[in-house]
């Protein structure tokens, strides 16, 4: 009796001292393994290697970098502190400002819609599974299009102007509003698409009675969060593409009248619609919700 | 029996007369845009079948563009080497800052304050602003889009990571707090480890999204892939372009896919 006590007092003491971890210098390690940690640890590991990795492989081509900051810093004094217009008047920036949130606006509205349908064909829970899954490729590669090559692209056969520029923006929402939708429908009860099947309904009254009632406040989450996104490309655009709007009269007082000052004035522009748009967006969601 | 009916029947047109009022807004709206745009939606939606013509004839890479491939990869890993530092840069600095300007871990309100408006100046500036005024100074270098996406890198994940740490922190600093610890061991003892996999879940998805503006301040400011893309496509040279174009997309993709197994085993 005794002696089994003894025995699996023993086993229980060597038991605990294999499940203590020690450190080198023999403290006890309180942490718990685990895969997460571990994936943790090597991501963040590899992370800071590769940033490592980066800063010796540029290539710098020499400059002056205690000169590039302190002019850099000169100019944003200049842009930031003494803002005024030279060139354009500020009904014509007010103008321009309303071009690009109506860009914004055509390219969200347009994208919402096409994305409305691919997600009903993509959505894992409605659509048949063949179909889905050749849209979801689809989506994934017109996602992995940076916004600025598909306005260059469609700037070709549509030349330069709203047309590419509204094309180019829907096309990369619809790649991005296809996705979230189909998250937000497959997220759904199924048990509601099974009953409604199962009285008769057909496939349009199961979408407007069941799926877009249930799923419709993310929808319109996500659709509005696209629709700040797209604001500030459609900025990019007009700079890097010559697609109209505020971005174009950036890129002109940029690079051709070297207007720091007007360049100042249209950012702190830019940064009052969006602070705007941002609270307006805020007041539209809690609405809804 | 009578009343549940009608009351029924009046949530339903309730719902019809909702959904046909958000129609109606988002039709007016449309004409208005497209009106003020100067934008023809019939041209703009014949523009994609003709499109779509246009890149299956003309970006096809060829013989001529394979040999460009060595200088398209090569700025290809300098343009992902580029959007990994700069995510890693700007994610140190916005951790630190956000601990400044969380409600739970802030050392004084004033500074607090300031660390969300200077974190929201930078997030508002468009990033085609500091790359412009970068180029100034800077050139076609580098530098110009490493630090033009820091700074919106920054403005960004400063806003986000004070919601993270706002979020997971408030239990944990008490109940450190309560034990004794000081300032620096609540952040690396308790708030850290918390946030941390919400912290690289954010990392990830910016060096996706700063591989995408790096084509785009690339194009702008002559730097690494978007000026090689800029190049061919200004040069007509579309079957080079489009190879561009596939190795931006096949790097987007394989990122997003480790990226997705990364938050698979994290969360």
């Amino acid at each position: 009796m005794n002696e089994s006590a003894a025995a699996q007092k023993s086993a229980l003491s060597f038991d605990i001292q294999r499940q203590i971890r020690k450190t080198a210098t023999g403290k006890i390690k309180t942490g718990a393994v685990s895969k997460s940690g571990f994936a943790i640890k090597a991501t963040m590991l590899v992370l800071l290697g590769l940033s490592v990795l980066a800063f010796f492989t540029f290539d710098y081509k020499d400059i002056d970098f205690a000169g590039a900051v302190q002019g850099t810093l000169r100019n944003a004094a200049t842009l930031f502190a003494a803002p005024k217009l030279k060139y354009a008047s500020p009904g014509a920036v007010l103008n321009q400002l309303f071009v690009t949130f109506c860009l914004g606006i055509l390219s969200t509205i347009l994208g919402a819609a096409i994305a409305f349908f691919g997600a009903l064909l993509c959505a894992g829970n409605i659509s048949n599974p063949r179909v889905s899954a050749v849209i979801k490729g689809i989506v994934a590669f017109v996602r992995a299009v940076p916004t600025v090559l598909w306005v260059l692209i469609f700037a070709v056969t549509a030349g330069l102007g709203s047309v590419a520029a509204v094309s180019g923006l829907t096309f990369h929402s619809a790649g991005y509003l296809i996705k979230a939708y189909a998250e937000s429908i497959e997220e759904m009860d199924y048990g509601t698409i099974e009953a409604l099947k199962a009285s008769g309904a057909g496939f349009w009254q199961i979408v407007f009675q069941a799926i877009l009632p249930s799923s419709i406040s993310y929808m319109l989450a996500w659709t509005f969060l696209r629709f700040e996104i797209n604001f500030t490309n459609a900025i990019a655009m007009g700079a890097a593409a010559g697609a109209g709007g505020i971005g174009y009269n950036l890129f002109m007082a940029g690079y051709f009248y070297f207007d720091l000052r007007e360049m100042g004035y249209l950012t702190y522009a830019i940064v009052l619609a969006v602070v705007l748009l941002e609270i307006a967006a805020t007041k539209i969601k809690a609405k809804v919700k | 029996m009578e009343k549940r009916r009608t009351n029924e029947i009046l949530l339903f047109q309730k719902r019809k007369l909702v959904f046909t009022a958000a129609a109606a807004v988002v039709i007016l709206l449309y004409g208005m845009a497209s009106f003020v745009t100067e934008y023809d939606t019939l041209l703009g939606l014949s523009s994609f079948p003709k499109a779509f013509k246009w890149i299956i004839v003309n970006m096809v890479p060829n013989a001529k563009a394979l040999e460009r491939l060595p200088n398209i990869l090569k700025k290809l890993t300098e343009t992902a080497l580029l959007s990994v530092a700069v995510t890693v840069c700007a994610a140190i600095c916005a951790f630190f800052f956000a601990l400044l300007g969380s409600k739970t871990t802030r050392v004084n309100p004033v500074l607090a304050g300031s660390v969300r408006v200077v974190a929201a100046f930078f997030r508002n500036v468009p990033d085609v602003v500091w790359a412009i005024l970068l180029m100034f100074s800077f050139g076609q270098n580098v530098l110009t889009g490493f630090f033009a996406m820091f700074l919106t890198t920054f403005g960004l994940l400063t806003r986000t990571f004070i919601e993270t740490i706002d979020e997971v922190s408030n239990d944990c600093v008490e109940a450190l707090h309560a034990a004794g610890a000081n300032y620096m061991q609540t952040v690396f003892q308790g708030i850290l480890p918390s946030s941390i996999s919400e912290v690289i879940t954010w990392i990830l998805f910016m060096i996706e999204t700063n591989i995408r503006s790096s084509t785009l301040i690339g194009i702008l400011t002559g730097t690494g892939i978007g000026y090689l893309f800029d190049l061919y496509y200004k040069r007509l040279d579309y079957p080079s372009a489009s190879l561009v174009v596939m190795s931006i997309v096949i790097l987007v993709i394989l990122l997003e896919t480790i990226s997705g197994g990364i938050r698979k085993v994290i969360l």
